[in-house]
């Protein structure tokens, strides 16, 4: 465990060594702030029902940078020690190697953590500043962030998987941004095919992390999403682990 | 593809043993392989007591190495590199400070304890490598190629740093460089093709392979001709050629492998009243083993 705290320490402090870290945190901040502006822009000008929270997890301004943040953050993760060449003294230190996948997968995920954490002070300024709650109730909250750390445990997950299967991180990036970039578009299936059967709309539906993300800031809570990203992330990590493995077979 | 095949080998504490072998022999992958980076495909290798494949994690904590391109985390500092290094390779925190403040002292990295790893000079990274190799007292250390790249000067304090290492460690150490290995080991193996094609002292194999001895005789004899067959007659004498030089004769006689024939020759130009102007034998160098043993058609 000790070993594994290591690994995560250096994972977490390292990411912020680079520039790409401080390049993507300011972009994300641009995007963020602006769909948040977006959102207020929309609710002034309409009388409905739709919460702060619910506009800001749903508009296009959300969707488009966090499907490319993954690509971002996981690309260098493996490729990165295979440039350098420590891959060789991390293998032979005497470390499990599924501490290793796991410390760099956590370390990923620390950055995602990172770099949403500013945006809960744009509902709180928000809140101050209206005097209006931002979420409608605190479900809408929680149901909403809980959807943001389940989908980014499971698109970090397929973004460490896509780092460990090349050496080369611009290889890694399209290969993590295609897998989530499919997973993403699974759910849209449905508007392409309106008359097809129920079941299979109710199949598409399962899948699909605008409608997980809909239900959820509106507080709506679904335990089926919880399973499909804990067991998809839990899938993707073992694979991760296993490829990771293979390295030392094909060295 | 079979990089290594059939080796085997034994290293006792307190050997700095020489991993000899020309690009592509196979040392490297030996090397990974012991150091637990790549599992064997068949065979089995013990450090410590612990099986490298199978009781990986085990072996790992006895064993220090040094890859040939000295890998380095450029965006850490050498101490704090040194330390996260040592947590990773369970030194308890305890012990942390001691560990790393005598591996900076061993490694002379003291007035660069602070710096950031990718500022640093090619010597200086490479002696960050060693204080890594090190920095958990592990009863092996490899080290593949550890003064490739460096200047004269450089080379000179990697060598002592090595030989001061000997005290605590078993090293294991790869080079194509020769000298290096006369310096510094007390045991050779020279490696070609994946296969072991010799294991000895470097004395022992200088005498063993080196063969035969040369030696060179120059004297002004009354006939070429005969003193040839003299000299051919003599004990443990194989080969004998001439070369003119005026009204003197340079001699090339070679000798029966680990003999010296020259008090015979001596004897034998006084019994003839031979004026000497020399009587030398050169001395087989390494290279010449190295040569002979990879190349044996170009000895």
């Amino acid at each position: 465990m000790r070993k594994f705290l290591t690994l995560l320490g250096r994972e977490c402090s390292s990411a912020f060594h680079q520039p790409l870290a401080y390049v993507v945190l300011f972009f994300f901040l641009v995007v963020t702030g602006f769909n948040f502006h977006a959102g207020i822009s929309l609710l002034n000008g309409s009388a409905g029902t739709t919460t702060m929270v619910e506009a800001f997890f749903n508009t296009v301004y959300f969707w488009f940078p966090f499907i490319l943040l993954f690509p971002l953050i996981t690309m260098r993760i493996f490729a990165e020690e295979v440039k350098l060449g420590t891959i060789e003294t991390l293998m032979t230190a005497p470390v499990r190697d599924a501490s290793i996948v796991m410390s760099k997968y956590f370390g990923a995920l620390f950055f995602y953590f990172i770099l949403w954490a500013p945006s809960l002070l744009y509902f709180l300024v928000f809140q101050t500043v209206t005097e209006v709650s931002a979420g409608g109730a605190a479900g809408s909250y929680l149901g909403a962030y809980a959807m943001l750390i389940l989908l980014g445990m499971f698109y970090t997950s397929l973004g460490c998987l896509a780092s460990a299967l090349t050496d080369n991180q611009i290889v890694a990036a399209v290969i993590s941004f295609a897998a989530i970039l499919c997973m993403f578009f699974v759910g849209m299936l449905s508007l392409l095919l309106p008359a097809t059967s129920p079941l299979l709309r109710e199949v598409i539906y399962y899948f699909s992390p605008i409608e997980h993300m809909m239900d959820f800031s509106r507080g709506i809570f679904d335990s089926r999403p919880v399973v499909l990203y804990v067991s998809g992330t839990l899938v993707v990590l073992f694979a991760t682990y296993h490829v990771f493995q293979s390295r030392r077979w094909r060295a | 593809m079979q990089a290594v095949k059939g080796i085997d080998f034994e290293v006792t504490k307190g050997e700095i043993v020489g991993f000899l072998g020309p690009n592509g022999a196979g040392k490297s992958t030996t090397m990974k392989m012991l150091a637990g980076f790549i599992p064997p495909t068949s065979g089995r290798a013990e450090v410590a007591g612990y099986d490298v494949a199978r009781d990986s994690l085990r072996a790992r904590e006895h064993i220090g190495y040094l890859p040939e391109n000295v890998p380095l985390y450029p965006d850490m500092r050498v101490c704090e590199f040194l330390r996260y290094r040592a947590a990773l390779k369970g030194v308890p925190g305890r012990r942390m400070k001691e560990r790393v403040g005598d591996v900076l002292e061993l490694c002379g990295l003291r007035d660069v304890e602070r710096q950031i790893i990718g500022r640093l000079s090619k010597g200086y990274r490479q002696r960050v490598g060693f204080a890594d190799a090190m920095v958990h007292e592990p009863d092996l250390l490899i080290l593949d190629e550890p003064t490739i790249g460096l200047d004269p000067n450089q080379i000179r304090l990697v060598r002592d740093l090595i030989r001061n290492l000997k005290r605590h460690h078993t090293i294991l150490l790869s080079t194509h460089i020769l000298p290096e290995v006369e310096m510094l080991c007390s045991r050779v193996i020279i490696i070609n093709k994946g296969r072991i094609e010799a294991m000895d002292t470097p004395h022992n194999l200088r005498t063993r392979l080196g063969a035969n001895g040369h030696i060179t005789l120059d004297a002004r004899v009354g006939d070429v001709r005969l003193a040839v067959q003299a000299l051919k007659a003599l004990a443990e004498i194989t080969h004998v050629s001439t070369k003119a030089d005026g009204e003197w004769t340079i001699f090339s006689i070679r000798s029966a492998p680990g003999s010296d024939p020259r008090e015979a020759i001596y004897q034998h130009a006084v019994q003839q009243r031979w004026p000497v102007r020399e009587l030398t034998r050169r001395a087989v160098t390494l290279e010449q083993v190295f040569i002979e043993v990879t190349h044996p058609e170009e000895a």
